[in-house]
């Protein structure tokens, strides 16, 4: 099929799907005259029941728990695939001594940012329940603040920091911790990811039960998956690179 | 002005959509496919705002008051994460791709190789 003709064909598919969710858009309750129910209750009631501050993450790790499981799982199928995929065809040895051009400001805003950015990703996993954050974003930035080691120096000092098999282990415990704590639900007597622990007192680090072990699970297992992505499209740029 | 969250979310699912069509790149594809992707935090969100609403946080406000919906913000949140992985996906498909037929433009792959 051409270009030319692909875009025609688009332009009016394109045109009729505009009319079709503008047509469906009308249908709905007009911006902030809000008719749900299950979000007016979850405000009205978490608080008490779990002990959560944050609503949003006692709806991720205690209400929905079952399903950050299985986002947990997409998470770690997706890293296995992208390292299946990289690794499968890359030349066996990377030349990690590939220079990448240094520059001596890069390297002290990166003395000051890793470990600003490390303790701030460690906060904002700490205190999911209590401020906005939680596992994920909390994750996303640890990983990121050791991939920035990369940027900084250079490949060799960074994957010297990071093995990979530290960031295989760091994700695989974080996925495996999420189960496990589920299954001290069972243990104790009570249903699947069923919160075990003392909810504690409302506002104080060592409240909302597992809410707040399954947070630090699942940013352990995203700051794994973050490093270990960063690692392997590193990895592939210093192999290409050299031929 | 009430529906124009609504008209974002559908002005960027089409955006994105006329990128991938026209794509002459596969990182550029890629990039588009996340583009579609943004249409639905912005509906998600757009969704469960309540007018005068503060973020469900209850810390530091007084309990009753009027918050948006939690739900959507923690779907939101499990989009934002699909988005991400799907995207290393795509990308580390699209290097494979490129070494295995030197080029990235999706109107040269005519044949599927096996």
């Amino acid at each position: 099929m051409s270009r030319r003709l692909r875009t025609g064909l688009f332009l009016v598919g394109g045109a009729g799907l505009w009319a079709l969710l503008g047509w469906a858009f009308a249908g709905l309750p007009a911006f902030g005259d809000y008719h749900g129910v299950y979000g007016r209750l979850v405000n009205r009631d978490s608080l008490g029941q779990t002990h959560a501050m944050s609503a949003i993450a006692a709806v991720t790790f205690d209400y929905r728990g079952f399903d950050t499981l299985g986002e947990d799982f997409i998470l770690f199928a997706s890293v296995l695939g992208v390292a299946l995929l990289l690794r499968q065809v890359r030349e066996r040895d990377v030349d990690a001594r590939q220079a990448v051009e240094e520059s001596e400001p890069v390297r002290a805003v990166g003395a000051i940012a890793v470990p600003a950015f490390f303790l701030l990703g460690l906060f904002v996993i700490a205190h999911g329940y209590l401020t906005p954050g939680g596992g994920f974003q909390g994750g996303v930035v640890v990983g990121l603040a050791l991939v920035l080691v990369s940027i900084a120096t250079d490949y060799r000092s960074y994957a010297r920091l990071v093995h990979k098999s530290l960031a295989d282990l760091v994700e695989g415990v974080g996925a495996g911790a999420y189960v496990a704590v589920g299954v001290g639900g069972l243990v104790a007597g009570s249903a699947f990811l069923e919160s075990f622990v003392s909810r504690g007192k409302i506002g104080e680090l060592t409240s909302s039960g597992t809410i707040a072990l399954l947070s630090w699970a699942s940013g352990l297992e995203v700051a794994g998956a973050t490093l270990l992505l960063a690692s392997e499209f590193l990895e592939e740029l210093l192999a290409r690179r050299r031929r | 002005m009430s529906y124009l969250p609504y008209a974002l979310a559908g002005w960027l699912f089409v955006v994105g959509l006329y990128g991938v069509v026209t794509s002459r790149n596969l990182i550029h594809l890629v990039v588009c496919v996340s583009v579609i992707q943004s249409a639905t935090y912005v509906l998600l969100l757009a969704i469960g705002y309540v007018k005068g609403g503060t973020a469900p946080i209850f810390n530091g406000i007084a309990l009753g008051t009027k918050a948006v919906d939690p739900v959507v913000q923690a779907l939101t949140l499990t989009d934002v994460v699909v988005s991400v992985t799907s995207m290393a996906l795509l990308l580390a498909i699209a290097v494979e791709v490129h070494k295995r037929t030197g080029t990235l433009d999706p109107d040269e792959l005519r044949e599927m190789h096996g």
